[in-house]
Parts: structure tokens; C-alpha cells; sequence
């Protein structure tokens, strides 16, 4: 969902919860969210960082980052998430937690991404999280049936793509072990055996290599096979790419204040001024992209 | 039925906010045989909700004033169900008779396997419209997408605007009518010559449907019946 009135990113977070509670049929074994808001101070970047283990003190990570880095400060945490903001470039944040806290996974890097993501029922993640207090520019949130690879919360979606950058799916690829080992080659690091991990990783890759983005989801239409609908956040917007096939449902939606793109009209009708909404299904093979500078 | 349904003169309103879609089928259901009830409903804040007036077998009139979800009066008999808003996948699936109207765009699948009746879509019905269809009749007033009667067997599709890539793909007998353009055909599938009394076909479906048209604009397109299954050479085959 995207904002285009400042009511709406006053209320994003409580739309973001409704909108996955309706989804909750459609992937009741995981949920998870990528919000853009609050943007790190110029010179500083922002980690959401994961722990596995229900009682970390994360002022150790905290301490840490001071050491390495001159300043953070003080995490701000949700159920198993902390986001952190320090005083250095993302990527060398990114790279510090990665060598010296390997026990920690890093859920998103970048100025306002933040990305949390958890196993069980959408309506509990939404309440662990706090999902209805976000306030921001846009977020992306997914519901998940599993498929492809094992139900945890490293497997659940978004994943990050790159900084300010992550990828939501539905659908499964079916060349993503080949996919991922050449990828490897490339120095793409993976977590899981997760398909849509692939897709993130081939999207870092080609934006790596200097792709725009649309470029980059245009060539998943050649490189990825599989069934999918993407949805993929930026810090500025979001674009969706069904495959050419397009058996994998989308609806999109767009009133005065708001883009929102959805599996199904259930969770776009619990959006405000969805009824008089220009609804429409996005076209196989089409990439569509929002950002702010275009609105 | 809850205190929110009210009635007069034979129409009945349902508030799915306070109504169950399961308590709404039951309740739609059970005219079923000329049990005595209303013969017309309005079904308020439908808000995607699935399989909304399936399995109908009255002949009731059923207005939904919003967006449907999925199956979206399915396997219909003899009612006629009209959607005002748009319609996901598989409207109209496996009806058997009565009509469906659909004042927005539908997803894919729209009328898939129907055996009978019509279904008409005012705005686009997106791929697969049509697939496998059985004898029902498809009148789209915009454009439909990739793979439409993927697989028909009879019946017609009269599609008012243009045609995806595939069409007709793998088409038994059914007639396959286009106004505009065709992105290409499927295996099998070939351009027909349209005659008088296909003009006249298409006029009567363009009436039926409410669409202003004119019949002698639309191309023709059916089975060239050389698939495998199709060439008696290989009956000993089996």
C-alpha cells in the first residue's frame, strides 16, 4: 500500500493490518511486513535485526555497533525484531553485525526500510508487531501458505533485495536451485532453500550490476521460471510483475489517496473510499511501478 | 435471516456485514422448486467475499452491488445474478442456465467449463475466458485476455474489443466471435468465413447481452479439426 495523503500515512499501519487479516485463508503459516518510514538522520542507516532467542539483550548489539561505529541508538524493538540506527553506511553496518554477531540475522539495511516477518496466524503477527501503530510513506506485507521450502521465519516474506529494497511473492519457481547456485558464483549470499529468496537475490544481483529496477523485473520475465506475482518495495514506492502466464491473481486499486495492490479485492474493500476505488487487474509480463517523485 | 434484511414487495435486501455468505446461499438456496419467497434480492457490501450466489436453481433475480470474489455465481440455474462492480475469478462457473451479468471487468476463468445460459461482461474479462466452455454463451463488451476458450467446445464467445494471444486454443466446436484485434491464434484454431447466418448469431447475443454493436463488424474463428484426437486415421490408435 501506498500513500499519496498524509491521513493515510497517519493511518498505514492500521490499513496494513486489515489488509492482512483478510489474507489470513490465503496464508495462514506466516506473515510479515516491510514498512518505509522514519528516515535515518543524513550519515546514519537503519538495521532491522532478528534474534532466534527470545531473551537477547540487545544493548550488547547496540554496544557493539557504538564501538565499531562512534554512535546508535537505543534499539527500538518489537517481539523478536530490533531496529537500530547508526552512524555509518548501511552496507558496513550490514557487514559488522554479519561478522560479529552472526547469532543475529539481518532482516533489511538501508535510511527507512523496516522489515519484520514471523511464523503463525497474520491477525497474531499483526498484534506481536504492533503493525496498526506504523505511521510511513508505504509498506508491503504478505501472508504465507508454504510451498517451496520449510515455515520459518527466515523462509517468510518480504525478503530484502538490497538496501531500501525487498521483494513479496506468490507463486513458486521452479529453477531456483540452479538459479541460486550461480548466483552463489556471483557472491549473492543466501539463508534459506527458499525460492523467493532466489528471485530477491537475482534482483540484488542485477541491481548490483547496475540494472534499474524495472530493467531488473523485466528480466525475470526471461531469466526466472515459475509461476509468480511480485510485489517489490523501494524506498520511494513499489512495483508489481506478474509472469507472462499470470496464474497467480492481482488486483490493483487507486483512489486520490492511495495505491494499494492486493492477492484479492478482500483486502482492498477494508480500505477507505474503496468502493468508488479505479480497479483493475495488472497485465502478464507488464511491469508497474509508484514512487513519490512520480505521483 | 438477521434483522438487517428488510422486505417489501418481493425484494429482499441482504447486509453482508451482518449477513454470512453461508446464511445468504442457504437462504437463496432454499427457493429452490418453487418454494414460495421474494424472487428479487439486492446483496449490499459484498467486499470480495467468495462463492456469492452459487448453486442457484430459481428463477430469482440477484442484484450485488459491489466487487465480488471468487466462483461468483457458480454452477447458476435459471436465476438471473448481476454484479454491480467487478468480479474475480471464475464468474460464472460451470452455469448451467439463467443469466450473469457483470457491469465491471472479470478475471480470468469468467464462464469457465458453463454448459448453458449467458454470461455478459461490460467491461474486460481478463485470460482464460471461457476456458473449456460446455454450450453457455459469452458476450464481453471490452476485451478479453491470453488463452480465452482455451480448450471450448460449444458455445459462443462474442468479444466486442480484442483478443489475447492463443485464442482458442485446442478448440473443439465452439464459435469464436472478435470484433478487434487478435494478438494470435492457438493450436487449431483458425479465422472462419462469417456468414449470414453467423451475423445473425451475433446479433441475437449482442440484443440478449444489451450491447449496441454492429453484427456484421465481427470476425469468426473456430477448430480447423486437424488436432490428433480429430483424424480417423488414428482411431485403431486406441
Amino acid at each position: 500500500m501506498f500513500a499519496k495523503s498524509p491521513e493515510v500515512e497517519e493511518r498505514l499501519g492500521k490499513h496494513l493490518a486489515a489488509m492482512l487479516v483478510q489474507m489470513s485463508s490465503r496464508g495462514p503459516d506466516s506473515a510479515g511486513v516491510a514498512v518505509y518510514r522514519n528516515p535515518a538522520p543524513s550519515g546514519s542507516s537503519k538495521l532491522t535485526l532478528y534474534s532466534a532467542n527470545p531473551r537477547e539483550q540487545w544493548g550488547a548489539a547496540m554496544d557493539g555497533l557504538r564501538d565499531a561505529f562512534g554512535a546508535c541508538e537505543e534499539p527500538s524493538i518489537r517481539a523478536s525484531h530490533a531496529v537500530l540506527v547508526v552512524s555509518a553506511e548501511a552496507a558496513e553496518a550490514e557487514g559488522w553485525v554479519r561478522a560479529n554477531r552472526p547469532d543475529l540475522r539481518v532482516m533489511s539495511a538501508g535510511a527507512v526500510i523496516e522489515i519484520y516477518k514471523e511464523t503463525g496466524l497474520p491477525e497474531e503477527f499483526a498484534a506481536a508487531f504492533h503493525v496498526e501503530d506504523f505511521k510511513g510513506t508505504h509498506a508491503l506485507g504478505h501472508t504465507r501458505m508454504a510451498t517451496e521450502s520449510r515455515v520459518t521465519t527466515e523462509g517468510s516474506h518480504p525478503f530484502s533485495t538490497g538496501l531500501d529494497l525487498c521483494l513479496v511473492h506468490n507463486g513458486s519457481l521452479s529453477n531456483h536451485n540452479r538459479l541460486r547456485e550461480s548466483l552463489r558464483r556471483e557472491g549473492i549470499e543466501f539463508q534459506t532453500e527458499n525460492d523467493t529468496e532466489v528471485a530477491a537475490g537475482y534482483l540484488a544481483w542485477r541491481l548490483r550490476e547496475g540494472a534499474t529496477l524495472e530493467q531488473a523485473l523485466e528480466g525475470c520475465l526471461s531469466d526466472l521460471d515459475g509461476f509468480y506475482t511480485f510485489a517489490v518495495g523501494t524506498a520511494d514506492g513499489f512495483a508489481v510483475l506478474r509472469d507472462p502466464i499470470a496464474c497467480k491473481p492481482a488486483v490493483l486499486a487507486e483512489t486520490e489517496d492511495w495505491v494499494a495492490m492486493s492477492s484479492e479485492w478482500r483486502s482492498i474493500a477494508v480500505l477507505p473510499g474503496s468502493a468508488d476505488a479505479r480497479a483493475w487487474e495488472p497485465e502478464p509480463g507488464v511491469v508497474y511501478v509508484w514512487e513519490k517523485a512520480k505521483v | 435471516m438477521t434483522e438487517a434484511a428488510t422486505e417489501t414487495a418481493g425484494l429482499e435486501v441482504v447486509d453482508l456485514v451482518t449477513t454470512s455468505v453461508r446464511e445468504l446461499n442457504q437462504r437463496l438456496h432454499d427457493l429452490a422448486g418453487g418454494a414460495p419467497g421474494p424472487r428479487r434480492f439486492r446483496i449490499l457490501n459484498p467486499s470480495g467475499a467468495h462463492a456469492l450466489a452459487c448453486g442457484l436453481d430459481a428463477p430469482i433475480e440477484v442484484e450485488i452491488e459491489g466487487h465480488v470474489g471468487y466462483y461468483c455465481a457458480g454452477m447458476n440455474k435459471l436465476a438471473t445474478v448481476r454484479v454491480h462492480g467487478n468480479a474475480s475469478t471464475g464468474i460464472a462457473e460451470n452455469l448451467m442456465s439463467g443469466r450473469v451479468i457483470v457491469e465491471g471487468n472479470a478475471s480470468q476463468s469468467a464462464g469457465a467449463t458453463g454448459r448453458g445460459g449467458l454470461l455478459v461482461v461490460r467491461g474486460d474479462a481478463s485470460s482464460r475466458c471461457g476456458i473449456s466452455m460446455k454450450g453457455i454463451d459469452i458476450v464481453v463488451g471490452g476485451s478479453v485476455g491470453h488463452m480465452s476458450a482455451f480448450m471450448a467446445q460449444t458455445g459462443c464467445l462474442v468479444v466486442c474489443g480484442d483478443a489475447g494471444d492463443a485464442l482458442g486454443d485446442s478448440i473443439y466446436e465452439a464459435r469464436l466471435y472478435v470484433r478487434g484485434s487478435v494478438v494470435g491464434l492457438g493450436a487449431d484454431c483458425i479465422e472462419k468465413e462469417m456468414r449470414d447466418e453467423h451475423v445473425a448469431q451475433v446479433a441475437g447475443l449482442l440484443e440478449a447481452a444489451g450491447i449496441d454493436a454492429d453484427p456484421a463488424a465481427f470476425r469468426r474463428y473456430g477448430s480447423a479439426r486437424q488436432l490428433y484426437n480429430f483424424k480417423i486415421d488414428n482411431a485403431g490408435a486406441y
